[in-house]
């Protein structure tokens, strides 16, 4: 994002051909298995695999080494690997100087962060952080990829900064086998970013701020835009906490269960003036809606498009008819329109895409009839001539420079929000695990013969510790709230780390422990670092 | 990678036989103790912890000798050490007869019922054993195996409980008339071989713990033997013995040439390969030696399983430097400084005696770095087989050796390109290396002058059946089969020859009109036969060849490796036509054939027979008709007659 | 953010960012069939023969797998060689003369094809009909041969004079089900559960000869075995051997229709890989999910979500 776009750099192909990958925060074998093909692919060709995580997961065990940090300690973690590299002479001076800016300013901010002393706050042995560093700085490719384990945090975007530093300083971005990539944890995260759907963009990546991009949609739309920015997910919750935000739409999303400091989330949504929900089933969040539209599933009952981790532009179709009065989203939208006075017309897919590509100039080339073609293409795809770009960036490396340079952000270490005390000792973090999906609104549907239900996955250390067997109904009390939840023991784990998903919340709302501390610039609260204790309930208790 | 181990913990006998084998685990997630302020924050995975896989054999049978089988808490325990997947264990498991995978008595007697040791008797022998020890052990049964056994549990009071047997192919102890291996797990195991194994009361004699004095074997020539010269009179266990004999002076001889000597005197030689497939050594060693990529590897394959073949047997046993010796020059000529012997686990005395002379000779500076200071390096590791004939076959062997099933690989690429381990290989079989000894220290000129101008040097032959003096004989290429028969006492009792079997199970028989067939590789291919291993395997008039004939055929489905459909299923239904193909002479019963069924089944068997030769992966699928076709084409098999009554 | 380099889209580089070219593979030219063929070095036989137009019949090969040549059934002959080739593993090399078709290369073909078809249960391999005409396959002679049989080569099932693999289905999970009475032993669902693809390595070969079959560790259940349940071995499986449960209990129950299905690709609903699902619809109803082999993103792979995780839409109510 701070070269200008939005997306992860790379195509997968060349996760294939890379020499070295960095996969930070992120269990891409449960989370990402198909992304996770191409990854393997590229370890059975020989790259080398670092894995950073606190917890030793599936994909961790495939790694040549895992860095098993602190929940929370990315940034000291990232600016040791960064000075490291400095100090060893492995910085690619030839593009920092060439292509980026700030290098003077990043040094100077790592430069605290010795070996030592990140192995003290996050834990990794410093020989592991020296190895990644050098390993990582001396590949002749390298790819850093990361997942939700470096953007649910209260400081995520600097969690970014950190990690694009590294590809900055060692020129592993914007060339084959080398970039940068946030592998999306849904299937159009990006192609929401891609329409617009951040508070501060019109479709394409385009600022709404920018009077000239505003005007050429305003032509087309026939309609006024606000010219300053919204709110994220995260500041919309704020403003109906300060009750300036009082009617919400809600489009497929369940944020009663799915927001961290559930209690909060519901308090809020329940005292709005209006609420509308649009989704395939009556969710949580639906009970608590004044009109509710029952909406086609964009998968397989519906047309359109998404956008996947590699920026590539892909079809959806219906496939079959929606069921009872349930219709795709576009008709209830166009109806919704027509009732608010706009006539729009028919409903048609393909026609709001074209009109899409006539404004965003990435998707210009994208035209239904070559995503056919070429099973989807990557952005950008400027004409109809244009094949996509495989990687972005290139123009970093063209002579003379082609734009501007692209930015170092220092960028420093804050302790999670949520800090860990006599009171909560134990840091529990959460994540998902392969068979399952989000809130389990869909995946509950099919029969996962490796469905457990929901867990406090615990070491075998703290297990002993507290007295607990595997199956034992156990207490969790964070700060904002308590659940039960059977215990799972899990050797993944090391002392004072738990770990919960939230995929059962019939069963276990774990997002009552989970704390809203949010980043300001994402909107993204910090699921993965919650202060709870532990207690082994009563037998009483476990009978009920 | 991420491993889905369940069901089951090793014992602590099966821990320290594998513990014994790799050492300890380094940390709680190579099955060790969880050493939390280490291991909860990093841990080695990839490609550093993929890499000893070619060690799961080898901990295989460090369990089974620990404790008689492996059970499936051991395999675990195996899986998590070398980063190996359960089921891909499981495969290599069950792939080796000699691993069993369910609990089992700890003593176990593996009676060969093979064609030499059936002439005289091993069936009677198998019945009387039956009748003292029960049915014959069936290995490992997926279907048993699902107990997941703990230890001590097999320890029972009486002696059908402490002790069992099971039928083996071949043991490679046809000189003796019968045969058993027997092997005794716990914390000193025993494995050894009763030979012969006069009847059932020495067996179970054997299996209580008696031991049995050596037998003495027949080893004879014609002329000077060159590759048995010592055998017999070297003191096999002493590497000065060796020296008063002549060993390593023909190393010497080799670092004073260099490899490009000494790849030009194997060449001069026409040295071609006694492993059954005679091809020139001199120019495989070349085509590893010209070979870019690294390491190169030197494969001694004795992994000698064909049925009636025991030649690598005794040169291993009487003279294990000279094997020794023959790979360090093969090393050294083709730079490679790593080799393997992968010997037969039914050859307890020759891995025994090979291992010694390696420990031997790295003591003394023989192997090792720096050899004899030429400032080159090269050691050898030996590798036992898990029962399974195919591994004889190189490519399969590799897999054998990189703890994979034992499965051949398509060719080409041949092993000079891409051998064990991807990397180029030179695989050659014992008694092709040991001829290398004399090349390099005569020259490869004056070496050939033995033998015939195509099939240079001496061979070895293994004669056995029915004949006078069964063992191994040294002669020069172009000694007939008469003479060879008459080497070893003739036939006994002035019999008739009925047929020879040449080649062993793979080769064919030729009948009495082939009796003085010259015994060179074009003598053997002009008319129609195959040396292979040296196989002279003799049925006197009286013998029954149908009975050979479906243990030859039993042998083969039995040792095929399932991978390709020709042979897989092919095998299978070769021993199910066999008794279809003997049409009665007279018009019987109405339960036998009939002569139209004969002849119908006759040429669905000839198709049959083609599709394997043509369209089988390897040299099992391509041969494992041969002996039966010649059979039939001998009328040693009663011939249908065309057109039906 | 810097909203500075935010504010104004980044210029378009100067040329496409594309995979650096790799140096150009030699070609070979050979003859194949009495015509000249040009192929790229490292190209197979099969290779070959699919850009000449020539048809060659597998049965374990897959574009996406690494060729194990295990079924024999794609063998040709090569002028000068001893024995036949597998095409579909067999690279071509310089002056190679090869034969296709041959009463030698027929003849194999065909002894395969009984013999498979002898053995194994092949009624829910439809590609192997007009396979087994072509070669005028007869499978029940086998069984005429030694004696007793009495099958005949319309019979879809071996006879059970002569050996087979016939076995009870094994049914141990809710999303698939194994009937090896079906399995060629083609080595597929192993190799995609393995390294070719999945790399979980729940299945592997077991056992030797004609006793060699496909098995988790100790022959477990799947539930007690390293499965992920992803798929991807049905999706190989030639014979039906390996079926999603959902299209067997249709099968059972004499419902399964696949004249009467439609085939739709979309992109699946889960996480942000993207991956091409081929939505399988009968009667309305989601029945099957695959995703197409020439798939850049999936190769024709999925995981447990995209394959089976399709319930939710076919819930009523």
């Amino acid at each position: 994002m701070v070269f200008g776009m939005g997306g992860g750099t790379s195509s997968y192909q060349e996760i294939e051909e890379t020499d070295c990958i960095l996969l930070w925060g992120s269990n891409a074998r449960e989370t990402h298995p198909i992304f996770f093909h191409h990854l393997l692919k590229g370890l059975k060709r020989g790259a080398r695999m670092f894995a950073i995580d606190p917890r030793r997961t599936s994909s961790a065990e495939w790694a040549d080494v895992w860095a098993g940090l602190d929940v929370g300690t990315d940034i000291p973690l990232a600016n040791a690997v960064g000075r490291e590299i400095i100090a060893a002479g492995l910085v690619n001076h030839d593009f920092v100087t060439h292509a980026t800016e700030g290098f003077d300013a990043y040094r100077a901010s790592v430069e605290p962060w010795t070996l030592e002393r990140a192995a003290s706050v996050t834990g990794v042995p410093a020989a592991v952080i020296r190895q990644m560093a050098h390993e990582y700085a001396t590949a002749k490719r390298a790819m850093l990829c990361w997942t939700l384990g470096i953007t649910e945090h209260h400081h995520a975007v600097d969690n970014v900064l950190a990690l694009i530093n590294l590809a900055l300083l060692t020129g592993h971005v914007g060339r084959w086998g080398s970039g940068i990539n946030p592998l999306r944890g849904q299937n159009n995260v990006q192609g929401g970013g891609d329409m617009g759907a951040l508070p501060d963009r019109l479709p394409g990546f385009q600022h709404v701020e920018n009077d000239e991009v505003r005007q050429k949609f305003e032509r087309v739309w026939g309609a006024t835009i606000p010219p300053k920015r919204g709110w994220h997910l995260s500041g919309m919750f704020d403003a109906m906490e300060r009750g300036e935000l009082r009617a919400v739409y809600v489009i497929g999303e369940n944020p009663i269960q799915s927001e961290a400091d559930q209690h909060r989330a519901a308090r809020l949504m329940g005292g709005l003036d209006f609420l509308i929900v649009q989704d395939l089933f009556i969710t949580d969040t639906a009970e608590l809606a004044d009109v509710v539209f029952p909406a086609a599933a964009g998968a397989f009952e519906s047309d359109g498009t998404v956008t996947s981790s590699e920026r590539r532009v892909q079809r959806c179709r219906r496939t079959i008819d929606p069921p009872g009065e349930a219709r795709e989203d576009l008709a209830i939208i166009f109806d919704l329109a027509r009732a608010l006075g706009h006539d729009w017309g028919q409903p048609d897919a393909e026609a709001v895409w074209n009109e899409l590509r006539s404004l965003s100039p990435v998707h210009a080339g994208m035209s239904y009839a070559r995503l056919d073609e070429h099973r989807g293409l990557r952005w950008p795809c400027y004409d109809e001539s244009h094949p996509g770009e495989a990687f972005l960036h290139a123009r970093l490396w063209e002579r003379p420079i082609k734009g501007p340079r692209a930015p170092f952000h220092p960028v420093d270490h804050t302790e999670p929000a949520d800090a860990l005390s006599d009171e909560y000792p134990i840091r529990l973090t959460t994540g998902r695990r392969l068979a399952e999906y989000n809130t389990g609104v869909q995946t509950g549907a099919y029969a996962s013969p490796t469905r457990r239900g929901e867990t406090l996955d615990l070491s075998p250390e703290d297990a002993k510790h507290y007295g607990i067997d595997a199956g034992d109904l156990v207490r969790v009390v964070s700060r904002r709230g308590e659940v039960m939840a059977p215990a799972f023991i899990d050797p993944a784990l090391r002392p004072g780390l738990a770990f919960m998903t939230f995929h059962f919340p019939e069963q276990v709302q774990t997002n009552q422990l989970t704390i809203d501390a949010t980043d300001p610039r994402s909107g993204t609260a910090e699921f993965k670092a919650t202060a709870i204790r532990i207690e082994k309930a009563p037998a009483a208790a476990a009978t009920t | 990678m991420d491993l889905h181990i369940t069901g089951g913990e090793p014992t602590e006998d099966e821990r320290a036989a594998v513990d014994a084998l790799l050492g300890p685990p380094e940390s709680g997630w190579e099955g060790g103790a969880r050493n939390i302020a280490q291991d909860g924050r990093t841990a080695a995975g990839g490609h550093s912890v993929t890499g000893e896989r070619h060690l799961l054999l080898p901990a295989f049978h460090a369990v089974q000798d620990r404790v008689g089988s492996v059970s499936r808490g051991a395999m675990n325990y195996i899986c998590r050490r070398l980063s190996v997947p359960p089921a891909e264990a499981w495969g290599v498991l069950t792939f080796y007869h000699l691993l069993a995978t369910a609990p089992r008595p700890a003593a176990v007697a593996h009676v060969c019922d093979d064609i030499a040791c059936r002439l005289h008797g091993a069936e009677q022998l198998c019945r009387d054993l039956e009748a003292r020890l029960g049915p014959p052990l069936t290995g490992g049964s997926p279907a048993a195996a699902h107990d997941t056994h703990g230890g001590g549990a097999r320890a029972g009071s009486s002696a059908s409980a402490s002790m069992g047997w099971q039928r083996s192919p071949c043991l490679g102890q046809c000189d003796a008339g019968s045969a058993a291996l027997i092997t005794r797990a716990g914390a000193m195991p025993e494995r050894f071989v009763l030979a012969p194994a006069a009847d059932a009361s020495a067996i179970v004699e054997a299996l209580a713990g008696a031991t049995a004095p050596p037998a003495s074997r027949t080893v004879g020539a014609i002329g000077t033997p060159r590759l048995l010269a010592r055998a017999g009179k070297v003191n096999p266990a002493s590497l000065d013995s060796y020296r008063e004999y002549g060993g390593y002076r023909a190393l010497a001889r080799a670092i004073e040439i260099g490899a490009e000597g000494v790849i030009a005197e194997v060449t001069a030689s026409k040295l071609l390969g006694r492993g059954g497939a005679a091809f020139p050594t001199g120019r495989k060693w070349d085509a590893v030696r010209r070979q870019p990529a690294t390491p190169h590897y030197v494969v001694c394959n004795a992994d000698e399983s064909e049925p009636g073949t025991f030649k690598d047997r005794v040169l291993m046993e009487q003279d294990p430097f000279a094997v020794v010796e023959a790979m360090t020059i093969c090393g050294l000529a083709t730079g490679a400084a790593q080799g393997f012997i992968y010997i037969r686990g039914e050859y307890p005395l020759a891995e025994a005696r090979i291992g010694s002379a390696i420990a031997e000779a790295r003591e003394a500076g023989l192997l090792g770095a720096d050899i004899m200071g030429s400032g080159q390096t090269f050691d050898v590791e030996i590798r036992r087989g898990g029962g399974a004939y195919i591994c004889g076959e190189e490519t399969a062997l590799f897999n054998s050796i990189e703890g994979k099933r034992g499965e051949p690989r398509s060719k080409p690429p041949f092993p000079a390109e891409v051998g064990v381990f991807g990397k180029p290989t030179v695989a050659n079989n014992v008694e092709t290396l040991v001829n290398v000894l004399d090349i390099v220290l005569e020259g490869g000129e004056a070496w050939a002058r033995t033998g015939t101008t195509a099939s240079t040097g001496t061979r070895l032959f293994c004669l056995s059946g029915h004949i006078a003096r069964p063992g191994l004989y040294e002669v020069p290429f172009g000694a007939t089969l008469r003479e060879m028969i008459e080497l070893a006492g003739g036939v006994p009792g002035g019999r008739g020859v009925k047929a020879v079997l040449l080649g062993g199970a793979a080769g064919g028989f030729v009948g009495p009109e082939h009796l003085d067939l010259s015994l060179t590789f074009e003598g053997a291919r002009a008319a129609g036969a195959t040396l292979g291993s040296g196989v002279i395997m003799v049925y006197d008039e009286t013998a029954d060849l149908g009975d050979s004939l479906h243990r030859i055929a039993e042998f083969f489905r039995h040792e095929s490796c399932g991978q390709c459909v020709p042979c897989r299923v092919g095998t299978q239904r070769q021993l199910e036509l066999l008794p279809a193909l003997s049409a009665p002479s007279a018009p019987s019963a109405s339960s036998a054939p009939s002569a139209s069924s004969a002849a119908s089944a006759a040429s669905v068997f000839g198709e049959l027979s083609v599709a394997m030769k043509d369209a089988s992966i390897c040299g099992l699928g391509q041969t494992a008709s041969g002996a039966i076709e010649s059979a039939l084409n001998l009328g040693l098999i009663e011939r249908p007659v065309k057109g039906g009554e | 953010m810097n909203d500075a380099i935010w504010f104004r889209l980044p210029p378009a580089p100067s040329s496409v960012p594309h995979r650096p070219p790799t140096a150009e593979a030699p070609s070979v030219s050979a003859t194949i069939d009495g015509r000249a063929v040009e192929a790229p070095a490292g190209a197979t036989i099969l290779d070959a023969c699919r850009d000449a137009g020539i048809d060659v019949p597998t049965l374990c090969y897959l574009e996406t797998l690494t060729p194990v040549n295990a079924c024999r059934v794609c063998v040709v002959e090569v002028e000068g060689a001893r024995v036949l080739a597998p095409a579909c593993s067999r690279k071509l090399e310089p002056g190679m003369v090869i034969r296709t078709r041959s009463p030698r290369v027929d003849l194999s073909r065909k002894l395969v094809l009984e013999l498979l078809a002898s053995s194994v249960d092949l009624s829910t391999a439809p590609t192997l009909v007009p396979m087994m005409r072509e070669y005028q396959a007869d499978p029940g002679r086998f069984a005429k041969a030694v004696g007793s049989g009495l099958s005949s080569a319309s019979s879809a099932a071996p006879s059970v004079s002569v050996a087979s693999v016939l076995q009870p289905a094994k049914v141990d999970n809710d999303l698939y089900m194994r009937d090896y009475s079906k399995c060629v032993l083609c080595y597929k669902c192993v190799e995609a559960c393995g390294t070719d693809a999945q790399h979980t390595f729940a299945i592997a070969a077991a056992g030797r000869g004609f006793d060699a079959h496909i098995s988790t560790e100790f022959d477990v259940v799947l539930p007690e075995s390293a499965c992920v349940y992803c798929g991807n071995c049905i999706a190989v499986c030639p014979t039906g051997a390996l079926m999603a449960k959902h299209e067997y209990d249709l099968r059972q129950a004499g419902e399964w229709k696949p004249e009467a299905q439609s085939v739709t690709d979309t992109t699946c609903p889960y996480c942000g890989v993207g991956c091409t699902l081929t939505v399988h619809v009968q009667d309305q109803r989601i029945v099957k999910v695959t995703s197409p082999l020439e798939s850049e993103v999936t190769h024709g792979n999925l995981c447990v979500k995209g394959r089976f995780g399709f319930e939710y839409v076919n819930k009523t109510g």
